[in-house]
C-alpha cells in the first residue's frame, strides 16, 4: 500500500533513539554533538512526511487516509488485537504541531543544553517522546493509543527528572509520573469497561457505536468519564495539576515541547479523538465543561501572583488547557483543537524565550531580572508578541481561538462563561505582568554579563514568531474548521473584520486591554504599588500565592499522614506484629518447634538418625559437611520430608485397593 | 527413544547430574566448578529452546501433552514415570530452565564453599524442572519436596542477616503446606485409583465416588499451592527468606519457585475440580485483591532494598491469583503470562539488588541515594526492570497484568448471583499497578537519585558478565512485551481445555 510511508512518521524518531543510545553514546562518547544532528535529521524528516500526509488528507475523501494494520495478539479464539493507524484530519493536525515544534526545540536545545554532560541522554529522550508522542496521536485503538500514552508518561519523567542528582527535580519527576498515573487509572478501566461490552478497543468502531446509539446510557457516560479522568492527570486539569508546575524543573526546552505544547496537550487530544463518547453523553460534556472552566480561572489566579517566570507559564498551561476543555465540551473538536494548534506555537515560545532569559540571567526569578529589553532585543519581541497572542489581542492567534470558545460558551454555558471572561482578564494581566517585571524598568539581579542568546536559539524563537502571529489565520476563510468538517468555508475578509459585528470580541478586548493596563500601572509606572495592593487583598494574594494549598493537601495530609503514615503504616504493623507475629513467633516458634519438634528430636537422636541418612541418602551427599556448619535441627527438616514421602507410599500401598 | 520422548528427562536430569559431578570436585578448584555448573545448565537451556520452538502450537493440540514420556515406575500403585508439557507448563518450564543458567552467572562471585553451593543450585534447578514437567502426582509431589532441601542449605550457609531464622521459617511452612497437599494427594488417589494427572482431569473428579467431600480435596491440595504463591495470610516467609537469601537464590525463588504455586492451582485445582473452584471463586479472588493492594501497602514501608522487592512479589503474585479464580480464558492466560513476565522482571530486580548490595555493601534505603552517577549502568538496568514491574507498556509486566485484568472483569464468576462483584474487584485490582508505580519510582529515587555521595566514591558499576546476564533479562522482558503472541499462541492451547471443563 502507498500509504505504509505513514509509519514511518514515529518510527523514524525510535531510528533516532536507537542509534543514539546503542550507537552514538557507547562509540562516540566525546562527539556529542552527532546525538542532536541525529534526532534533528529524524524529526525534520517526519516533520516532511507529516506534512506530505496533510496534503494527501486535504484532498482525501473525508480527509481520511487507510493504512494498513498488523495483526498483533489473538488473545482469545476470534479475538484479535490489532496494531493499526487512524489518520484523519484530527491526526494531520496534530501532526504538525509536533513535529513542528519537536523541531524548533531539538534545534533550540543544541544552544541551550551546550556542553551538559547528559547531553547525548537528553537527545535519546527527546527522541523517545517524539516517537511516543506522534504514535500516540496515530494510534487507531484505545489500547495502542493507551501505550503511547503510557510511553508518553514515562518519558516526560526521564525529562524531569533530567538533572536527578537535583532532589527537587528527582521528586518532581516521581510526582508527574504518579499524579498522572491517577488519571491513567480511569483511562485503563475506561478501556477494560468497553471492552467488556463492546468487544473492542478500536476507536472509530467505537465512535460508530456512540454515534449509532449501540452505546449509550450510563456504559457510555461511566467509559467517558474514565478516559476524561485520563485527559485530566495528562493535561493537568483541577484536581490533578499539582504535577505540571513542578516539572519545571526539568530543562527548559523539555518544558516547551512536552509541558506546554505536546504532552500536556495529549489530555485535549484524547478527548478529541474519542469525541463521538462524549457527544451523546450530556453528563459527561458537563463534566468536561465543569472541570474546564473552573481549571481555567483556578490556575490562571495562582499565575497572577507567582515570581518564579516558569511557573507563571506553567500555572497558563493548566489555564489554557482548560480552555480547550471548555471549547471542547461546549464547540466540539474544531473549536477545543483551533485552541490547541494555535497555543502549541505562543506557549512553545514563551517558554523558549523563557530559557533564553535563563541562560542570561542563570535565575527564573523575576525579582531579580528586569531591563532585559536592551540586552536581548530579539527574545524580547518574540516574547512580547507571544504574550500578546496568549492574551488575545487582535489579529494574533490566540484571539481567534479564545473567541471562539468564549463564543460558544455563552450558547450552551453561560455560567462558566462569565468565569472565563474574567479568567481573560487575568490572562492579559499576568503575562504583562511578566513582560514589564522581566524586560521593563532596570536590571536588579547579580551583577552579571547580559547577552543575547546564540542564534541556534533566536532563530527557533522567531519561526514559532511567524506561527504565534499568523496560526490563526487558518481559519480566517472557515478551512481550520471545515476541515474538521464543521462549519462552510467563507471570505477572508469576512473572517478578519467580520467578527466585530458581534459585541463580544469588544467586550474580550476591552477586560484584555484593561489587564494589560493595570499591569502597565502596576509594574511599569508604579502608580499602584503592588505591596500595599497585597496587603489590602491579603487573604486572596495568601490563597493565590500558596496555590490554594492544595499540595499541603496531598502531601502532607493525604500522602503524609493519611496513607503513609496511617493506612499504609497500620497494613506494616499488621503485617510484622499479627500476622508474622502471631502465627510465626508464636504457633511455629513457640507450639511446634518448642514442644512437639523437641520431643521428636530426643527420639531421632535416639534411634532414628541412621535410618534417616539412608532414606535420604542421595539428598544428603554432601552431609558431613553441612552438618558441621549446622546444628542438628538440620536433619529434622530433612528426616521429614523423607518421613512425608515414605508416608505417602506406604499409605498408598496399604489403602491401595488394586 | 528418540528426542521427543528422552529431552525432558534429559533437560531435568543433566543438571543432576551436573550436582553429582560438581560434588566429587575439590573446593579449591573453583573455576572448573563453575564452568561445570555453567555447562550443565546451559545444554539444558539449549535442548529447552529446542523444545519451545518445536512445541506444537495449533489448536488441534490443546490439551495435548507434548515430548511427553511415560514409564512404569511403582506398578503396583499404577505410580508412572510421567513426563510432558502442554501449553501451560511449556513456558514456566522454559523459565525455569533459562535461570537455572543465568543464575549459574549470577553466582559467578561466589567464593565460600563453591562445591556444595553450585551442586545445591543444580538440584534446585533440577527439582523445579521436575515439578513443571510431571504428569504423575507422586513424581510431581517428590520433585515438589525435593526443592525443600537445597534450599535451606543455600540460604542457611550462603544468605546474610538472620539466614537460619529465616531457612528454618521457609522449610517450615513450605512443609506445612506440603503436609495438606499430601493428604489431599492422597485423598485423590483414594477416590480415583489413579496417579496420573492427565487421566483425572479428563474423567473429571465427579466421575468417582469420593471417599470424602471434593470441596475438602480441593482446599488440601490449595493448601500447599497457597503458602507457595504465596497468599495472604500464608505470606510471611517470603520477605525473610528473600531478605536473607544469597542473590541468585532470591532469583530463582522469585523467579520461579513461586510459580510453582500458581502453576500447581491451575494443573490441579483449577483442572481436577473445576465446579469446586467456581464456587469458592469469589473468596480466592478477594483474597487476590489483598494481596495486590495490602502487597503493595506494606511494600511502601520497607525500608531494605531487598525486602521492598519482596513484598512488591506478594503485591504481584496477587495479579495472578485473580486471573486464576477468574477463571475466563483471557484471565488465566494473563495470570500465566504474569508468572512468565515476573520471574523475569522481579529476577533481574533482585539480580541488580543484589549488585547494588554487593558493590556498596549496604542494603538499608535510607544510607543508599546518588548512585546513578557512579554506578550508571546499574542504575540504567535497575531502572528498566523497575518500568517492568510497574508495567509501562512495551515490557511483558504490562501485557500481563492488562490481559489479567480485562478478563477478570469480564469474569462471569458468580457472587450472590452477581458478576458485579468481578468488576468491582478488578477495577480495585487495577490501584495496585498506581500504588506499583509508587514503590519502584520512589525506591529509585531514594537510592540511585539526588546528590551523589562521597562514601560511594569508587563503587565498582556492572562489569561484563553482569552486563551480559542483565541483557538477556531485559531483551527478553521487551521482547514478550512488544510482541505477547510468542508466549500467548502457546499458553491458549494450554488454557483452552481448562476452559472447556469450566464451561466459560
Amino acid at each position: 500500500m502507498q500509504n505504509n510511508f505513514v509509519w514511518l512518521i514515529f518510527l523514524l524518531p525510535f531510528l533516532s533513539f536507537l542509534v543514539i543510545s546503542l550507537f552514538l553514546k557507547p562509540l562516540f562518547k566525546d562527539k556529542p554533538k552527532l546525538a542532536g544532528y541525529v534526532t534533528i535529521a529524524a524529526v525534520a524528516a517526519s516533520f516532511i512526511l507529516s506534512v506530505v500526509v496533510l496534503f494527501k488528507l486535504l484532498g482525501a475523501a473525508d480527509h481520511k487516509l487507510i493504512v494498513p494494520e498488523i495483526n498483533w495478539v489473538i488473545i482469545e479464539n476470534g479475538v484479535t488485537i490489532h496494531l493499526g493507524l487512524m489518520i484523519d484530519s484530527l491526526t494531520g493536525i496534530m501532526l504538525m504541531v509536533v513535529t513542528t515544534v519537536s523541531l524548533m526545540v531539538q534545534i533550540y536545545s543544541q544552544g541551550y543544553m551546550k556542553d551538559d554532560p547528559g547531553y547525548h541522554r537528553y537527545y535519546a529522550a527527546m527522541s523517545l517522546f517524539t516517537t511516543a508522542m506522534l504514535g500516540l496521536v496515530m494510534a487507531d485503538s484505545l489500547l495502542l493509543a493507551f501505550m503511547f500514552w503510557e510511553m508518553v508518561g514515562l518519558c516526560s519523567y526521564l525529562l524531569i527528572g533530567f538533572w536527578f542528582h537535583k532532589p527537587s527535580a528527582a521528586n518532581a519527576a516521581k510526582k508527574a509520573f504518579i499524579v498522572t498515573r491517577i488519571g491513567d487509572f480511569g483511562f485503563l478501566a475506561a478501556i477494560i469497561f468497553l471492552y467488556a461490552h463492546t468487544g473492542t478497543f478500536d476507536i472509530a468502531t467505537l465512535q460508530n457505536m456512540a454515534v449509532s446509539g449501540m452505546l449509550a446510557g450510563s456504559v457510555l457516560t461511566w467509559a467517558a468519564i474514565g478516559i476524561f479522568a485520563g485527559a485530566v492527570g495528562k493535561s493537568a486539569q483541577f484536581p490533578l495539576h499539582v504535577w505540571l508546575p513542578d516539572a519545571m524543573e526539568g530543562p527548559t526546552p523539555v518544558s516547551a515541547l512536552i509541558h506546554a505544547a505536546t504532552m500536556a496537550a495529549a489530555g485535549v487530544f484524547l478527548v478529541a479523538r474519542t469525541y463521538p463518547l462524549f457527544e451523546h453523553s450530556a453528563t459527561a460534556l458537563h463534566t468536561v465543561a465543569i472541570v474546564g472552566g473552573f481549571t481555567a480561572i483556578f490556575a490562571a489566579s495562582i499565575a497572577l501572583v507567582q515570581n518564579d517566570i516558569k511557573r507563571v507559564l506553567a500555572y497558563s498551561t493548566i489555564s489554557q488547557l482548560g480552555y480547550m476543555m471548555l471549547g471542547l465540551a461546549t464547540g466540539g473538536v474544531a473549536v477545543g483543537i483551533f485552541h490547541l494548534f494555535n497555543h502549541a506555537f505562543f506557549k512553545a515560545l514563551l517558554f523558549l524565550g523563557a530559557g533564553s532569559i535563563n541562560h542570561a540571567t542563570q535565575t527564573f526569578d523575576m525579582r531579580e531580572m528586569g531591563g532585559l529589553r536592551k540586552a536581548m532585543p530579539k527574545t524580547y519581541i518574540t516574547f512580547l508578541i507571544a504574550a500578546t497572542s496568549l492574551a488575545g489581542i487582535w489579529p494574533l492567534s490566540g484571539f481567534w481561538s479564545k473567541d471562539a470558545i468564549l463564543s460558544q460558551a455563552l450558547d450552551k454555558q453561560p455560567i462558566i462563561f462569565v468565569l472565563v471572561l474574567i479568567t481573560v482578564f487575568m490572562t492579559a494581566f499576568y503575562m504583562f505582568r511578566v513582560i514589564f517585571l522581566t524586560f521593563g524598568g532596570t536590571y536588579r539581579g547579580k551583577e552579571h554579563h547580559l547577552h543575547e542568546s546564540f542564534s541556534v536559539m533566536t532563530i527557533p524563537l522567531m519561526v514559532l514568531t511567524v506561527l504565534a502571529v499568523g496560526s490563526g489565520f487558518f481559519n480566517l476563510n472557515g478551512g481550520f474548521s471545515s476541515f474538521f468538517g464543521a462549519g462552510e468555508t467563507h471570505s477572508i475578509l469576512e473572517g478578519l473584520f467580520g467578527i466585530f459585528k458581534e459585541p463580544l470580541p469588544w467586550i474580550s478586548l476591552l477586560l484584555a486591554g484593561s489587564g494589560i493596563f493595570l499591569a502597565y500601572a502596576i509594574y511599569s509606572r508604579k502608580w499602584i504599588s503592588a505591596e500595599s495592593l497585597g496587603k489590602m487583598f491579603k487573604p486572596l494574594y495568601q490563597l493565590f500565592y500558596h496555590k490554594y494549598w492544595v499540595d499541603e493537601l496531598y502531601e502532607g495530609i493525604i500522602v503524609k499522614k493519611i496513607l503513609m503514615g496511617g493506612l499504609f503504616k497500620a497494613a506494616h504493623f499488621f503485617d510484622t506484629k499479627v500476622i508474622d507475629g502471631g502465627i510465626n513467633t508464636f504457633m511455629i516458634q513457640k507450639v511446634i518447634v518448642k514442644n512437639f519438634f523437641a520431643g521428636l528430636f530426643a527420639f531421632d537422636r535416639k534411634g532414628v538418625d541412621g535410618a534417616v541418612n539412608g532414606v535420604a541418602g542421595t539428598t544428603l551427599a554432601a552431609g558431613k559437611t553441612i552438618r558441621k556448619a549446622q546444628t542438628g535441627q538440620l536433619q529434622f527438616y530433612g528426616l521429614i520430608i523423607g518421613l512425608g514421602v515414605i508416608a505417602l507410599i506406604v499409605s498408598v500401598f496399604i489403602f491401595s485397593r488394586v | 527413544m528418540n528426542f521427543n520422548n528422552t529431552v525432558l528427562s534429559l533437560i531435568i536430569f543433566l543438571p543432576m547430574m551436573g550436582a553429582l559431578i560438581i560434588a566429587c570436585i575439590s573446593n579449591s578448584r573453583a573455576k572448573l566448578i563453575k564452568y561445570v555448573a555453567a555447562l550443565f545448565t546451559l545444554i539444558p537451556l539449549i535442548l529447552g529452546v529446542i523444545v519451545f520452538i518445536k512445541f506444537d502450537r495449533s489448536a488441534a493440540m490443546a490439551g495435548v501433552m507434548q515430548f511427553d514420556a511415560n514409564l512404569s515406575w511403582i506398578p503396583l500403585i499404577k505410580a508412572y514415570y510421567h513426563v510432558g508439557l502442554d501449553g501451560i507448563s511449556m513456558p514456566l518450564f522454559l523459565l525455569m530452565d533459562l535461570l537455572g543458567f543465568l543464575v549459574v552467572l549470577i553466582s559467578w562471585k561466589i567464593d565460600l564453599r563453591p562445591r556444595e553451593y553450585f551442586a545445591w543450585l543444580l538440584l534446585l534447578e533440577a527439582s523445579i524442572l521436575g515439578v513443571f514437567a510431571s504428569l504423575d502426582i507422586l513424581l510431581f509431589f517428590i520433585f515438589w519436596e525435593i526443592e525443600v532441601i537445597p534450599m535451606f542449605f543455600l540460604i542457611s550457609i550462603w544468605g546474610a542477616g538472620r539466614k537460619e531464622y529465616s531457612a528454618l521459617k521457609y522449610v517450615l511452612y513450605t512443609l506445612f503446606g506440603s503436609a495438606m497437599m499430601l493428604a489431599g494427594i492422597l485423598c485423590l488417589y483414594f477416590t480415583t485409583g489413579s496417579l496420573s494427572m492427565v487421566d483425572i482431569m479428563h474423567n473429571g473428579i465427579g466421575s468417582y465416588v469420593s471417599v470424602v467431600p471434593t470441596a475438602l480435596m480441593f482446599f488440601l491440595l490449595i493448601g500447599g499451592f497457597a503458602v507457595k504463591l504465596p497468599v495472604f495470610p500464608f505470606h510471611t516467609w517470603l520477605p525473610d527468606a528473600h531478605t536473607d537469601a544469597p542473590t541468585a537464590v532470591s532469583v530463582v525463588l522469585a523467579g520461579a519457585l513461586l510459580k510453582m504455586g500458581g502453576y500447581g492451582m491451575i494443573r490441579i485445582c483449577v483442572s481436577f475440580f473445576p465446579a469446586v473452584a467456581r464456587q469458592y471463586a469469589p473468596l480466592f479472588i478477594a483474597l487476590a485483591v489483598v494481596n495486590i493492594i495490602y502487597g503493595a501497602a506494606v511494600t511502601l514501608k520497607q525500608t531494605d532494598i531487598k525486602r521492598l522487592i519482596a513484598y512488591s512479589s506478594v503485591s504481584h503474585m496477587g495479579f495472578v491469583l485473580l486471573g486464576i479464580f477468574a477463571l475466563t480464558q483471557v484471565s488465566m492466560v494473563g495470570a500465566t503470562m504474569q508468572m512468565v513476565s515476573h520471574g523475569l522482571i522481579t529476577g533481574l530486580l533482585f539480580a541488580t539488588a543484589g549488585l547494588v548490595m554487593h558493590n556498596t555493601h549496604e542494603r538499608d534505603i535510607a544510607k543508599l541515594g546518588g548512585l546513578a552517577r557512579q554506578i550508571p549502568m546499574i542504575t540504567i538496568i535497575f531502572t528498566i526492570a523497575g518500568l517492568g514491574a510497574m508495567g509501562v507498556p512495551g515490557t511483558s509486566g504490562f501485557i500481563a497484568e492488562f490481559m489479567t485484568f480485562l478478563g477478570s472483569f469480564q469474569s462471569n464468576v458468580l457472587f450472590h448471583g452477581s458478576t458485579l462483584f468481578a468488576h468491582v474487584f478488578t477495577v480495585i485490582a487495577i490501584l495496585g499497578i498506581l500504588m506499583g508505580a509508587g514503590y519502584i519510582l520512589w525506591l529509585l529515587q531514594r537510592v540511585f537519585y539526588g546528590p551523589p555521595q562521597d562514601k560511594f566514591n569508587g563503587v565498582h558499576d556492572a562489569d561484563k558478565l553482569e552486563r551480559v546476564y542483565s541483557a538477556i533479562f531485559i531483551i527478553l522482558i521487551f521482547t514478550i512485551g512488544l510482541d505477547p503472541s510468542i508466549l500467548t499462541n502457546i499458553i491458549k492451547t494450554g488454557i483452552s481445555p481448562i476452559i472447556h471443563l469450566i464451561g466459560g
